[in-house]
C-alpha cells in the first residue's frame, strides 16, 4: 500500500471523530549524503523513512500522536482525540479554511536522490581537491545531502493534498592552521532539488579556501559600535533573525504585552524599508503551494514603507488575532506538529549603489557572508564569515570573523541605506522549537546600519 | 534483526545492525496554559557493513524496506571509506543504571500537575510574565548485533521538567528559564521554579557596564552557552586526527589552569546522557580529558581510533543519523573550592553571565566565543546590582581557561550533557552600547 492509499482509508476515520478538528500527515522520504572530513571520505549513505501523525483539537486543546508504524491507525486517531479532550478547556478557534483536494506535482519528476552516488561523489571530490590545493590548508569539510519527500495531508474538513518536494544542501569549510592558530571559513548553498545548480561553485570554493589562509594574518577588531555595511547574504540572515522571528504570530498572539508593541502601523524603520515573506516564488527552498495545515501559500508584507503591516500566521493564531491567514504553519517532519515559520524572507531593493553606501563612511566595517545567527526576539546576534575595515570610504584590510548584535526595536531604524542589488541566499536552515534545519531562504540588497554593536577580541 | 544481519553477511564480510526504538509523552504549556499533549513512537534500523574492505551504510524507519537496506548499503560500500577497525566481538558490559520503570507509570494527570505548579509559582512571583513549560517522559531501547558475535541491548528512561518565562515591558524583554532531567521520575517542580525566581530577583533592577576588560563569572548555564562548544570540538578525536584541534599535539602538556579538570563520563547512574555502551557496542568508560590543566586524552569511536593508532573510548555516536562519529556523552568539569558568593564578593566591577546568546557562531575550532548577554548581571563592589543588556562578551577559551581566578564548589547539570560548576575568569573583553 502506498501512503496515498493509507491516507484514503484514514480519511474515512478522521471524518467521523468526535472532535472539533482532526488532521493527519503521512510522509515518505528518501535521502542520500556524501561527507568528507579532510581528504578522506567520511560517510556516504542512503536512508529511507516513513511515518505520520494525527493532530486533533477539542475545546481549544491539542492532541498529537506521531508514529512510523503505520498499522492500527484508527487507534492512533482515537488516542489523539482523547489527548485533545484531556487538554481542552475553552473554545476551539481556527480560521476558516476551504477544503482543498489537490495533487501538487511541480517537482514530482525532480529526484536528486536517484542520481548515482558516483556522480555526487565526483563533484565533492572536485571541490575537496580545490580546497586542498590551497597552501596552509589544514583540513576541510564537504557535506552534501539531498532529499525527496512525498507528503499527504488530510483533514476532517475534507482536504486531501498530495505534495512532493526535493531539497539539496551543500556545506563546505576550509580550515587553515599556522603555529597553533586555527582559522576556518565556510560556504553554504542549496537548491530546490536541482543538482545542476550545485555544479558551478568551483571559483567560490577556491576563494573560500584562500580566505581561510588570509585570516591567519588578519587582525581582530576592537569591540564597540560601528557603522556596518552588510552584503546581501548577511543582510538576509539579519532580516530573518532581527525581524522575521518577531513577526511569527505564535510569539505574539497570547501575549498581551507583545501584541501592544507589535501593533500594526507601528513605525519600525525608514520609509524606504520594505520586508516581505512569501512561499509563492517557484524554485526557492522556502516555497510551497500549501502549508502543513493545508492553507494556500501567500505573499505577506511584514514591513511596508517602514511600518509594521503584517505578520505570519497559523490557522489558530490568525483566528485568535482576527487577522487573515497567511499559510505559514510548517513542520520539519511528521514527528512534530506544524508551528508558525518563515518561508522566503527578504528586504526589497532600494536605489543606493554599494560604492555610494561605503563612500560616506570614515571608519566602519564591511561584513559579508553567513556564519550563523540567532534571536531572543528583542536582541539578535549574527556573525559574518568575512569582514573588512572600511576606511575613508574605501574597503580596506580583512578582519577576523565578527559577531554583530543589536536590538530589533532600534536597529531597523538605524538602517540608513538600502542597495539596488537584491540577491536571495539558498544556503540557510532555520531552527525553532527543536525543529531544525527547516528549508528557508533569505535575501536582501546591500544595506548600511549605523551604530551596530560588534564584539571584539 | 538477526534476519537482516544474516542477509547482510551474504553480501559482505562483516555487518552490524543497530536498532533504536523510542516512545515518549510530552505535555506542553503555552502562554501559561495547557496547550498540547503529545505522544511519539519511532523505530529506526541502521545497517553498516564492510564489503571488499570498505564501509557501506544505509538506514530506514520503514519496517517493510529492510531488503532495500542491504542493497542500499552495498551500493554505498563501493565508495565507502576503508574500514580500519574491527567490530567488537561479544563483550562484557559493566552495568550502568539508566532505567527506572517508575517513569513509565507516571500518569498524564501527574505530568500536567507538575507543569501547572511550575507556571503557578513563576506567575505568582512576577505578574505579567508569560511562561512556556514542558514536562516530558519516555523510554528508548537500543539493540546492536554484529557479525563477530557482538551484541548489546539496553533500555533507558528519561523524565524532564522545563520552564521558560518572558517578561515584556514595552520593548524591553527579559528571558529566564530552567530545566532538569533524569532517568528517574521527577516531582520537584518547586526546585525548577525556584531557580527561575532567583533569576527574576537578580534581574529586577537594570545596570550598565563600560566597554573594557572586566572579570566575568560564568554560572553553569553561562559555561554551557559560552565555553563548551569549542572544548567539545577540540577534544573530539576526529578534529585531532585532522590536525584541526589547537590542543591535538599537546597531550601531556599544561594548556589550562591547574584548577581545571575535565572528563567525559557516560557511567553516572540515572543520567539521560549515560549508557552501558556506545552506539557501536563498545563498553562505556569514563575518559579523563584534562587533569590539573594538563591535556590527558581525547574521545574516539572505532574508525577514528584505528586511524589514530589508539583505542576507542566508547564515544561512537549516531546522533546525526549517519555513521558513528566520536561525540561526547556528557562533559563533566570537576568542582573547585570557591563558593559562588565568594567569587562575586571578589569583584569590584564585573559581570555574572547566565546565558550568552550566539557565542558559538565564530571560529569555534580556534576557541573563539563572542555573544550577547541574554541573561547576566552587573557586579559592583562584591554585590550583584542588576541585569545588563546590549552587552557583548568575547574571548578565546584557550586564553580564558589558561588562568581562571576560581572554580566553583557546586556543580550542576545543564542541558542534559554537561555537569559544571561556575567558572570565574579574571578578564574578558566586554563591549556595551551606551
Amino acid at each position: 500500500m502506498t501512503i496515498k492509499d493509507i491516507g484514503q482509508e484514514l480519511a474515512g476515520v478522521i471524518g467521523k471523530c468526535d472532535a472539533d478538528y482532526v488532521e493527519a500527515h503521512l510522509e515518505e522520504s528518501q535521502t542520500s549524503h556524501v561527507v568528507y572530513r579532510g581528504r578522506e571520505l567520511d560517510s556516504i549513505g542512503r536512508a529511507t523513512a516513513i511515518g505520520g501523525n494525527v493532530r486533533a483539537m477539542v475545546k481549544g486543546g491539542w492532541g498529537f500522536v506521531s508514529f512510523n508504524d503505520l498499522n492500527n491507525l484508527p487507534e492512533r486517531v482515537a488516542l489523539a482525540v482523547k489527548q485533545a479532550r484531556f487538554v481542552g478547556r475553552e473554545a476551539s478557534q481556527l480560521v476558516a479554511a476551504e477544503p482543498v483536494v489537490a495533487t501538487v506535482s511541480v517537482e514530482a519528476d525532480r529526484d536528486p536522490v536517484a542520481i548515482p552516488l558516483a556522480e555526487k561523489k565526483q563533484l565533492m571530490d572536485e571541490y575537496n581537491d580545490i580546497i586542498w590545493r590551497t597552501p596552509e590548508i589544514q583540513t576541510s569539510t564537504v557535506g552534501y545531502a539531498d532529499s525527496r519527500k512525498q507528503t499527504i495531508f488530510l483533514s476532517s474538513a475534507g482536504s486531501f493534498i498530495e505534495q512532493t518536494r526535493a531539497d539539496i544542501t551543500l556545506r563546505l569549510a576550509a580550515v587553515a592552521a599556522r603555529d597553533g592558530d586555527i582559522q576556518q571559513v565556510g560556504l553554504s548553498v542549496g537548491s530546490r532539488g536541482d543538482f545542476s545548480i550545485l555544479q558551478s561553485y568551483h571559483d567560490e570554493v577556491a576563494h573560500m579556501a584562500e580566505r581561510a589562509v588570509v585570516l591567519l594574518s588578519a587582525p581582530q577588531i576592537k569591540g564597540g559600535e560601528y557603522t556596518v555595511v552588510l552584503d546581501p547574504v548577511l543582510a538576509g540572515v539579519f532580516v530573518h533573525e532581527a525581524f522575521g522571528h518577531l513577526s511569527e504570530s505564535d510569539f505574539v498572539y497570547e501575549n498581551e504585552r507583545v501584541r501592544r508593541i507589535m501593533t500594526l502601523g507601528r513605525q519600525f524603520g525608514h520609509p524606504e524599508l520594505n520586508i516581505v515573506d512569501t512561499a509563492t516564488i517557484p524554485g526557492l527552498r522556502g516555497s510551497y503551494q500549501y502549508d502543513d495545515e493545508g492553507m494556500p501559500a501567500t505573499r505577506t508584507y511584514l514591513i511596508r514603507e517602514g511600518k509594521l503591516v503584517g505578520r505570519l500566521h497559523s490557522r489558530e493564531t490568525a483566528a485568535k488575532m482576527n487577522e487573515k491567514p497567511t499559510g505559514n504553519a510548517r513542520a520539519i517532519n511528521h514527528r512534530y506538529p506544524p508551528i508558525v515559520r518563515m518561508t522566503n524572507t527578504y528586504i526589497e531593493p532600494g536605489v543606493v549603489s554599494l560604492a555610494d553606501m561605503v563612500g560616506g563612511i570614515k571608519e566602519g566595517i564591511y561584513a559579508k557572508n553567513w556564519y550563523g545567527g540567532t534571536t531572543s526576539m528583542e536582541m539578535f546576534t549574527f556573525s559574518a564569515g568575512e569582514a573588512y575595515m572600511i576606511r575613508h570610504g574605501k574597503i580596506a584590510e580583512m578582519l577576523r570573523p565578527v559577531v554583530l548584535t543589536g536590538n530589533v526595536f532600534n536597529t531597523l531604524e538605524n538602517i540608513d541605506a538600502i542597495g539596488d542589488d537584491l540577491t536571495m541566499n539558498q544556503g540557510g536552515g532555520c531552527g525553532k522549537g527543536g525543529q531544525m534545519p527547516l528549508p528557508v531562504s533569505n535575501g536582501s540588497p546591500h544595506i548600511r546600519i549605523s551604530r551596530c554593536l560588534v564584539g571584539g577580541g | 534483526m538477526e534476519d537482516l544481519l544474516a542477509q547482510a553477511v551474504v553480501a559482505a564480510e562483516e555487518a552490524e545492525v543497530f536498532t533504536v526504538s523510542s516512545e515518549g509523552t510530552l505535555v506542553q504549556f503555552e502562554a501559561n496554559r495547557l496547550k498540547y499533549l503529545q505522544t511519539k513512537q519511532q523505530t529506526s534500523v541502521a545497517l553498516r557493513l564492510i564489503r571488499q574492505g570498505r564501509v557501506g551504510y544505509a538506514t530506514t524507519t520503514d519496517i517493510g524496506e529492510r531488503r532495500n537496506l542491504v542493497s542500499n548499503a552495498v551500493e554505498t560500500a563501493q565508495f565507502g571509506m576503508l574500514a580500519e577497525f574491527q567490530l567488537p566481538a561479544s563483550g562484557v558490559y559493566s552495568p550502568v543504571a539508566v532505567f527506572d520503570a517508575g517513569v513509565v507509570s507516571v500518569a498524564n494527570e501527574a505530568m500536567i500537575q507538575l507543569g501547572e505548579e511550575m507556571v503557578a509559582s513563576v506567575t505568582a512571583y512576577t505578574p505579567g510574565i508569560i511562561c512556556e513549560a514542558e514536562v516530558a517522559k519516555g523510554t528508548v531501547s537500543v539493540s546492536i548485533r554484529n557479525s563477530r558475535g557482538g551484541q548489546a541491548d539496553y533500555r533507558k528512561s528519561y523524565f524532564s521538567l522545563g520552564i521558560e518565562g518572558s517578561l515584556v515591558n514595552d520593548t524591553d524583554m527579559l528571558f529566564v528559564g530552567e530545566s532538569v532531567s533524569s532517568c528517574h521520575p521527577l516531582s520537584n517542580s518547586g526546585a525548577v521554579a525556584g531557580a527561575v525566581l532567583r533569576q527574576l530577583e537578580l534581574a529586577k533592577d537594570r545596570a550598565s557596564v563600560p566597554s573594557k576588560s572586566l572579570p566575568v563569572v560564568f554560572t553553569p548555564g553561562g559555561v554551557a552557552s559560552a565555553l563548551i562548544e569549542p572544548l567539545m570540538a577540540a577534544f573530539n578525536g576526529k578534529t585531532v586526527l585532522k590536525g584541526a584541534s589547537p590542543i591535538g599535539n599537546k597531550l601531556g602538556q599544561a594548556v589550562f589552569d591547574r584548577k581545571f579538570r575535565l572528563r567525559d563520563d557516560p557511567t553516572v547512574g540515572y543520567r539521560p546522557s549515560s549508557r552501558p555502551c556506545d552506539d557501536e557496542g563498545v563498553p562505556s568508560q569514563c575518559t579523563t580529558l584534562v587533569e590539573e590543566g594538563v591535556v590527558t586524552g581525547f574521545i574516539y569511536d572505532l574508525q577514528t581510533a584505528a586511524m589514530a593508532h589508539t583505542h576507542s573510548t566508547g564515544n561512537g555516536s549516531r546522533n546525526h543519523g549517519g555513521l558513528p562519529l566520536p561525540a561526547p556523552s556528557a562533559f563533566v568539569i570537576a568542582p573547585g573550592d570557591t563558593d559562588f558568593t565568594e567569587m562575586v564578593q571578589d569583584i569590584k566591577e564585573g559581570l555574572v553571565v547566565e546565558q550568552l546568546m550566539g557565542a558559538g557562531q565564530g571560529n569555534v575550532l580556534g576557541g573563539d566565543f563572542s555573544g550577547n548577554v541574554l541573561l547576566g548581571y552587573k557586579v559592583e563592589n562584591g554585590k550583584i546590582v542588576g541585569r545588563v543588556k546590549n552587552t557583548m562578551v568575547s574571548g578565546n577559551i584557550y586564553q580564558a581557561l589558561k588562568q581562571v581566578a576560581a572554580i566553583g564548589r557546586e556543580a550542576k547539570w545543564v542541558d542534559g550533557f554537561l555537569q559544571t560548576p561556575p567558572i570565574y575568569c579574571p578578564g574578558l573583553s566586554v563591549a556595551s552600547k551606551r
